[in-house]
């Protein structure tokens, strides 16, 4: 991994659908076996290599794509905010009941992108779901928080993001991406859908961690308290 | 080889290469032992023993992908989910 000063360089780097996303299309294909839901529409913001994500969500069950195209330096200053307003405008246009996404991006760790689409679309928001049951024009959502699980109800339309125990997600093998081959992509621009995907912040500097140093072994107390002393601590 | 039993064998070929893909220990060592296993039974003719190696490999499709789903599953619980000791 090579870090500049403005970021990690991802150039030729295989890139691969965010796992906490793979979950997200895991529960969206599971809920369209159970006949829960009519339709699973992949979506995914970026360049042309997002079609490649795009295609494994589909080899994993969804009916069809969306790739909004976002490259160079806009797809470099592609944020939370700027995907959650194409969310927000591809679930109204393709009057969606439920936008289901992995709760952060592991490049970003943002965890922002779920709440901030539901706050535009002013829909209801199940986070960091471990379980999710629909119930007639509701659903029932089991979060995992710092203190356990909470459960929810929340009405449809919502927002769920979903964690790591939600689901296992399969595996797109061979034969499946074949068959996904037929499946359509469709292919957009954020203007297409009226968002403006200009920054709103600035990367000011991206390091490394500073290196941790090796601890020190003592033999006995009193070693200890002159060590203490001698680096100033006490 | 019979021909439907053919088509089998070259299906589970490939899907096991593809998955190979993947191999923690690389994809060319996974290449390697998967063609010499594969070589080694090609003068299996009794359809009855081919439809039981297929079905062997069938098993190790689910063993790989049940290991990279552990594999994903740990290090994504290691970086997010356990307290830093």
């Amino acid at each position: 991994m090579q870090i500049y000063k403005s970021g990690v360089v991802t150039d030729g780097v295989k890139h691969s659908m965010n796992p906490f996303c793979e979950i997200a299309v895991e529960e969206a294909v599971k809920l369209k076996e159970k006949k829960l839901i009519k339709e699973v529409v992949a979506v995914s913001c970026g360049p042309q290599q997002a079609q490649e994500t795009i295609r494994t969500a589909l080899a994993m069950g969804a009916d069809r794509g969306i790739h909004v195209e976002v490259t160079g330096k806009d797809y470099e200053h592609l944020g939370p905010l700027q995907v959650s307003k194409i969310f927000a405008a591809l679930a109204k246009k393709e009057e969606a009941q439920l936008v289901i996404l992995g709760k952060q991006a592991i490049d970003d760790d943002c965890n922002q992108t779920g709440q901030m689409t539901a706050a535009l679309l002013d829909w209801p928001q199940g986070t960091f779901a471990s379980e999710v049951t629909l119930e007639g024009d509701k659903i029932k959502v089991v979060r995992e928080i710092d203190g356990g699980l909470e459960t929810i109800k929340i009405n449809t339309p919502a927002v769920v993001t979903a964690d790591l125990r939600l689901n296992t997600p399969r595996y797109a093998t061979l034969p499946n991406i074949m068959k996904a081959k037929k499946k359509k992509i469709a292919n957009m621009k954020p203007a297409d859908l009226g968002v403006d995907v200009a920054p709103r912040l600035e990367v000011l500097k991206v390091e490394e961690p500073p290196q941790r140093e090796a601890g020190v072994k003592v033999e006995t107390v009193e070693d200890l308290v002159a060590r203490l002393k001698d680096t100033g601590r006490i | 080889m019979a021909n439907p039993l053919r088509r089998e064998v070259v299906r589970l070929y490939k899907n096991l290469l593809y998955l190979g893909r993947e191999y923690p220990q690389g994809s060319t060592y996974f290449r390697e032992r998967l063609k010499a296993s594969f070589m080694k039974n090609k003068d299996v003719t009794d359809p009855e023993k081919i439809k039981k190696l297929v079905a062997k490999g069938d098993f190790v499709i689910k063993e790989l992908e049940a290991m990279y789903y552990l594999r994903k599953y740990r290090t994504l619980k290691k970086r997010y989910y356990d307290p830093e000791k």
